[in-house]
């Protein structure tokens, strides 16, 4: 029987010759990545918990500060001293506001044929380079860190065939919301959204990691793209190799398959309190914002600043609207800055912040307060996210985004 | 053992368990006080050690966050019973030895205040005179559970 590569990549972490879904098998692990979110309790952890503290290879673990940074409490100074001490005292790779945890990892460490534990649902981010990354908690993320090694469940594969291009002013943010609107919020739970086809040629890696960032979005324990030509360019121009290259064999064993037809989507918004209450954005069009965020591990990338940028060039953010920029990384700062992007976005009158996960967490900058209206490119739209539990998220492209800022109410970028 | 039930709706997410803003602070003591803070502000102090949690479909969608489990065991919550969890959520309750069950009917039966009690060996809940079966854990990970979670599992192993 043949596999996927989601199966291909668990045999080989697993030292099997073959897997199916169902099966419960040991891997050793690739590489762990953790965040300000929670590691502070992993430290607290491997200090009071284990008979016997060690970690097994401390060059398979990442830790990155990028939730609330800058610190915006003691409190907050305290847990991510907890975790930098942590990190020099064992030799471990540390980043600090150097971007959101899934972009630095993209840009440094994520290799095809890897499996990757992170201490953060959009893990599963790294199959746009065709590894399969997935979101754990603190003490999945410590035993793996303490044994090199974890136990996993191996899941069904659901296939998406891609056709087509996007639309002009159509992006990739648009198909995944699309696609999470059809088949909801757990429509893949516990299973991998492997994407494929001819459309899936049509879209860059960044693109891809828009798929596969919000994949959790739909439940899913990760979403892959095979790792091809564009991958492996995208990653020699960065100086790595792959560990693996997959496909998915010809009898591979789909749990069910989709098409989606790329031609077809149009701009698309997600109304409050649910990522897969979709709806196109011209049913949302009108409603008055108090603020726009460009950003995240979803859409903070240099082709979401572009966008954002060609559409406020010339034009004001509305007097009642904060519009906050925060690109990525400061790998795609630097670019933004000498592409000019950043200028076009303060003379707008937007706010550009310093790389991290901003008011997408809802802790740290730009939180919003009783009743007020966010249109975000950030990952989640539940209730409170972004602040107050009486205000409300609506998640749309960075086009959609940059659009409702300047007219201060939700709109597309055609309508301005 | 009997408790009370607090009941949640379909899809609810880790943030309305514990919001972003509480995840930095020390430790998880510090952090149960804001359990369910934007559904009902006075969960942790009604909650008393032995009730239980129960939910409808896709419980504990979103975030990684293990406070969110983290924050119901240390409030004493005995188990969550669901028609169905996200994987994250479900994965981390069993790792920090808190009890999971998925059932499908008992949720719609049931309101918050109702009596319920629970065995997870048998596999069956029992309330308002009803008994109702549940799917019970795999093996494997019903052994990670009654050895008191990941770490206490690897700690025996290590002993």
């Amino acid at each position: 029987m043949g596999m996927t590569i989601a199966e291909k990549i668990i045999a080989l972490a697993a030292g099997v010759p073959a897997v199916k879904a169902g099966d419960i098998h040991t891997v050793t692990l690739d590489r762990m990545m953790s965040n300000d979110g929670t590691t502070h309790l992993t430290v607290d952890m491997y200090r009071n918990k284990l008979n016997h503290p060690r970690i097994a290879d401390p060059q398979k673990m990442v830790f990155i500060v990028d939730h609330n940074v800058p610190s915006d409490s003691p409190k907050t100074a305290a847990s991510q001293k907890k975790m930098r001490d942590f990190a020099r005292e064992n030799g471990i790779d540390f980043w600090e506001g150097k971007g959101v945890c899934h972009q630095i990892m993209m840009e440094n460490y994520v290799c095809p044929g890897e499996l990757i534990f992170g201490a953060d649902s959009h893990t599963c981010t790294y199959g746009a380079l065709g590894a399969f990354g997935t979101g754990v908690g603190c003490t999945d993320l410590l035993y793996g860190m303490v044994t090199g090694t974890s136990w996993v469940l191996v899941p069904e594969t659901v296939k998406f065939n891609l056709t087509g291009k996007l639309p002009e002013g159509v992006y990739p943010r648009d198909l995944m919301l699309s696609i999470i609107g059809q088949i909801g919020a757990n429509g893949v739970n516990y299973q991998v959204m492997e994407f494929t086809g001819d459309g899936a040629k049509t879209l860059s890696v960044n693109d891809r990691m828009v798929l596969c960032n919000l994949a959790v979005e739909a439940g899913a324990k990760t979403a892959i793209f095979e790792a091809d030509e564009i991958a492996l360019e995208y990653l020699a121009a960065r100086g790595r190799k792959p560990k693996a290259v997959f496909k998915s064999d010809e009898d591979a064993v789909y749990q069910r398959e989709y098409t989606f037809d790329l031609s077809r989507i149009q701009p698309v918004a997600a109304r409050p309190d649910f990522v897969d209450d979709v709806v196109p954005v011209k049913e949302v069009c009108g409603v008055r914002i108090d603020e726009a965020f460009l950003g995240s591990c979803s859409n903070g990338r240099i082709d979401d600043l572009r966008v954002g940028a060609a559409i406020v060039k010339g034009k004001k953010v509305a007097d009642h609207v904060r519009f906050l920029v925060v690109p990525a990384s400061q790998e795609v700062y630097l670019q933004a800055l000498d592409e000019g992007l950043i200028s076009i976005f303060m003379e707008s009158g937007a706010i550009v912040m310093n790389p991290n996960c901003s008011v997408c967490w809802g802790s740290c900058q730009g939180v919003i307060g009783e009743n007020e209206v966010l249109i975000s490119t950030g990952t989640r739209n539940f209730k409170g996210r972004a602040g107050h539990p009486s205000s409300r998220v609506y998640l749309g492209s960075a086009a959609t985004v940059a659009a409702s800022a300047v007219k201060g109410e939700i709109c597309t970028a055609e309508m301005l | 053992m009997s408790g009370k039930i607090f009941k949640f709706h379909n899809d609810l997410d880790t943030d309305q368990i514990i919001a972003s803003q509480y995840l930095l602070l020390s430790n998880l003591e510090e952090m149960k006080g804001h359990a369910f803070e934007s559904l009902d502000p006075e969960f942790p102090q009604k909650v008393k050690p032995g009730d239980y949690v129960v939910g409808g479909e896709n419980f504990g969608c979103g975030s990684s966050r293990e406070q969110a489990p983290g924050v119901l065991k240390a409030l004493g919550v005995e188990a969550v019973v669901a028609k169905s969890f996200a994987r994250i959520f479900y994965r981390n309750a069993i790792n920090i030895g808190l009890p999971v069950i998925v059932c499908k009917e008992l949720p719609d039966d049931v309101e918050t205040g109702d009596e319920m009690e629970l065995n997870m060996m048998e596999g069956v809940v029992r309330a308002k005179g009803n008994t109702y079966s549940c799917t019970k854990l795999p093996p494997y990970m019903q052994q990670i559970l009654n050895q008191g979670g990941l770490i206490a599992s690897l700690n025996k192993e290590e002993a």
